[in-house]
């Protein structure tokens, strides 16, 4: 037994490790070395606990302290006030209004939250087999495969009421039971680890932060189909996530957990790590299946379905981590526990990666049927820097806008899909007042031109199509009958292309076009972006009444298109300028704005222009 | 590992390491560690309580510590929280009277009246 009176949690999340946890973690060790008590604290990297926004942070046991902010400069005092004398250090603490909150469990942020998938994520050590046991891990596993057959396995998951976490929310238990019924002299299980929605974080932190839960949740279903081998396809640019479940298979074998017979059942497993090359569409099971036989990454039409004709032509079913996470706590405290949790139609609890415009960006899982707004402003915090809230995008670049009316809208795969939007990985955007929606929609169709595989013509030509419409809508060269062609180019784009990426790509712009028609119309109409973001259609101007000439914007215009004097004031040349924001952000006085729409000089200039070229 | 018997095994043990973040404790030993209970050794009281336990395994004893408890003439003072009983602060502890408490409080169940200077909240 050790001598350890205080566990020190650090949170090693991508998030906290970018922001310096490394550093405190080994100035930790130094401080401690240093007053002789290293051998009386354990440190512990621990996978996100989820707040990054006040990243870095740690836990201190047994009280439970939660530190937020942390400096490497503060590992000092920390040790010396709180680990030495056991005075807690309070300005690192977090301070809501006028209460101090010492304790984690106490945070805001976690108070809605439910904890399923994650419930190890950032409480133990990711990389010790031990501590995942501790917590209950592998026992699921042990009473599954020596006390229920398949059939009873694959039971539960119904009852349960699990649908994919991936993105498309479908039954678990069917995908197991078609495969279970095919008979095979070989079938594979694949744990898809491809997330690659801008802003989405879930699957990475998971497999970072307890990759044992990931196994053992895929041996689960292993047994119910009769699978004896698996796939983690993970991408590439997720270094540590593959490094974490290359270990813990690694340990798992050495103790017989996975290997023959495990626990002296005739099932036995073997599973290895694939990494992709990071192409969004290979988070399509097919494209996935061809990447890890080591073809191009391309769809093709369904069916065959895996179930039937997967990886190597062998009946295969691919799972999301997140759905793989839940397993062992299903198996565990039972189907009916598990169903107990969200709406009539989807069961359970699901992860998110808030990020956006809130205080509070970070990763939470929350029951199904939580609102919006419970999410937003209350885990989330509400919004950052005072703006009000304007639309938040569900599911990435495939999925769609919703907006403040939506707000008290359950989180569900239904009623997410019935409003234009979906439930998809779990990726939650949120956007304030000042964003521009053209300019939203835009970024994301032009992120799905660059992912599509190009094998089928409307996600490859009708996306280019989609985009250049937008860019030219974005440029101040929309006409009044884009709009319509956008309509009719998404609907065609949806019901014809091949695979997920193409059919869904288009939401985002239809559910801006649903939602926020009038500011397209603003874009086409008066020439005028009203959140002043697209470059070309606001303007900057100085206010002469405001500005003390002291010149500094006109020192710091790369484009040196300000000129006057001290008596005189400042103008701008509004042809040359290249809106760059410098001059509003260097001037002391704030006497300078953006106004919405082109300025009139620009308009005659491209008018001259026009003329002379026609002549 | 061949059998749910061998995880339950592996499980208690790895139970009994983490025990720090919340999980089967009996009894809580507080250690106060103002500056004056530092000063009379508060120190060395924690390092012989967190010995003693260790040398004799008990693994549901867990010692943590707190600042100033406002007892200066009486420090080292330590608590001793037991679930479903009434607190017990011990005053003037040293690594002497430390192994006594463990012996006669944890292990016996008998608290040792004459160290005892106060009880309850």
């Amino acid at each position: 037994m050790s001598l350890k009176r205080i566990d020190l949690l650090i949170c090693c999340g991508s998030g906290c490790v970018s922001a310096g946890a490394l550093k405190i973690k080994e100035r930790f060790h130094e401080v401690l070395a240093d007053k002789g008590i290293a051998n009386e604290v354990n440190i512990i990297e621990t996978g996100c606990m989820g707040p990054c926004d006040y990243g870095p942070v740690m836990v201190v046991y047994p009280e439970g302290t939660f530190y937020k902010h942390v400096k490497v400069e503060d590992v000092e005092e920390i040790v010396s006030e709180h680990f030495v004398k056991g005075r807690p250090v309070q300005r690192l603490m977090l301070q809501e209004e006028e209460r101090l909150i010492a304790a984690q469990k106490e945070v805001p942020f976690y108070q809605k939250q439910v904890k399923v998938a994650l419930a190890n994520c950032g409480y133990i050590d990711p990389e010790s087999l031990e501590e995942y046991i501790a917590t209950g891990g592998y026992e699921a596993l042990g009473t599954v495969l020596t006390q229920m057959k398949p059939e009873e396995a694959i039971e539960v998951v119904k009852k349960s009421g699990l649908r994919g976490r991936g993105g498309g929310g479908f039954p678990t238990h069917i995908k197991w039971r078609l495969v279970h019924d095919i008979k095979a002299d070989q079938k594979y299980i694949i744990c898809n680890g491809d997330e690659g929605d801008p802003g989405a974080f879930m699957d990475r932190s998971l497999l970072e932060g307890d990759p044992h839960r990931i196994l053992e949740g895929m041996m689960l279903g292993a047994y119910s189909i009769g699978a004896s081998k698996g796939f983690f396809y993970i991408r590439a640019e997720y270094p540590l996530a593959i490094k974490r479940i290359k270990q813990a298979i690694a340990q798992a074998k050495e103790v017989g957990l996975m290997g023959e017979n495990i626990f002296g059942s005739d099932f036995s497993f073997d599973a290895e790590v694939r990494t992709g090359a990071g192409a969004f569409v290979c988070g399509e099971e097919m494209a996935l299946i061809h990447s890890l036989e080591g073809e191009r990454g391309n769809p093709t039409p369904k069916p065959p379905y895996p179930a039937v004709k997967g990886l190597w032509e062998k009946p295969t079913v691919v799972n999301n981590v997140e759905t793989m996470a839940n397993l062992p706590t299903i198996f565990l405290k039972g189907a009916e526990w598990f169903s107990s949790m969200g709406t009539e139609t989807s069961k359970g609890t699901k992860v998110f990666a808030l990020t956006g415009d809130i205080q509070n960006t970070g990763l939470v899982e929350v029951p199904m049927g939580i609102t919006l707004r419970e999410m937003i402003f209350d885990v989330g915090g509400g919004m950052t820097d005072g703006h009000k809230f304007k639309a938040v995008q569900l599911g990435g670049p495939s999925g769609g806008c919703l907006t403040a009316e939506h707000l008290d809208v359950p989180v569900d795969y239904e009623s997410l899909k019935e409003r234009g939007a979906m439930m998809g990985s779990g990726g939650v955007i949120v956007m304030n007042d000042q964003k521009c929606m053209v300019n939203v929609a835009k970024f994301f169709v032009d992120f799905c031109v660059d992912e599509s595989c190009g094998k089928c013509p409307p996600c490859r030509l009708g996306l280019k199509q989609m985009y250049n419409i937008l860019d030219r809508i974005t440029k101040g060269q929309g006409k009044e009958s884009d709009l319509d062609e956008l309509l009719r180019l998404g609907e065609t784009i949806s019901k014809l292309s091949l695979c997920g990426l193409g059919q869904t790509a288009p939401n985002p712009v239809l559910s801006t076009l649903r939602y926020f028609r009038e500011e397209y119309e603003a874009h086409i109409r008066d020439k005028s972006c009203p959140n002043k973001v697209c470059t070309d259609l606001f303007h900057f101007s100085i206010d002469k009444d405001r500005c003390i000439g002291c010149s500094l914007c006109s020192r710091k215009c790369p484009a040196t298109c300000i000129s006057g004097s001290r008596e005189e004031k400042f103008t701008i040349n509004q042809v040359d300028c290249v809106k760059c924001g410098n001059c509003q952000d260097v001037c002391p006085v704030k006497a300078i704005d953006r106004i919405p729409g082109m300025h009139p000089e620009v308009v005659r200039h491209a008018e001259d222009l026009a003329k002379s070229e026609e002549e | 590992m061949k059998t749910l018997a061998d995880l339950k095994k592996i499980r208690e043990k790895a139970q009994e390491e983490m025990k720090l973040r919340g999980g089967n404790v009996r009894v809580k030993i507080v250690v106060g560690m103002g500056t004056s209970g530092i000063a009379m050794g508060a120190r060395e009281v924690m390092k012989t309580f967190l010995e003693e336990i260790s040398n004799r395994n008990l693994t549901d004893v867990l010692v943590t510590q707190t600042g100033e408890k406002g007892l200066s003439s009486m420090e080292p003072v330590v608590d001793l929280i037991e679930e479903g009983k009434a607190k017990v602060t011990y005053g003037n502890m040293n690594p002497d009277k430390v192994r006594k408490v463990v012996v006669e409080h944890i292990v016996n169940g008998r608290v040792v009246s004459d160290y005892v200077v106060a009880t309850g909240d």
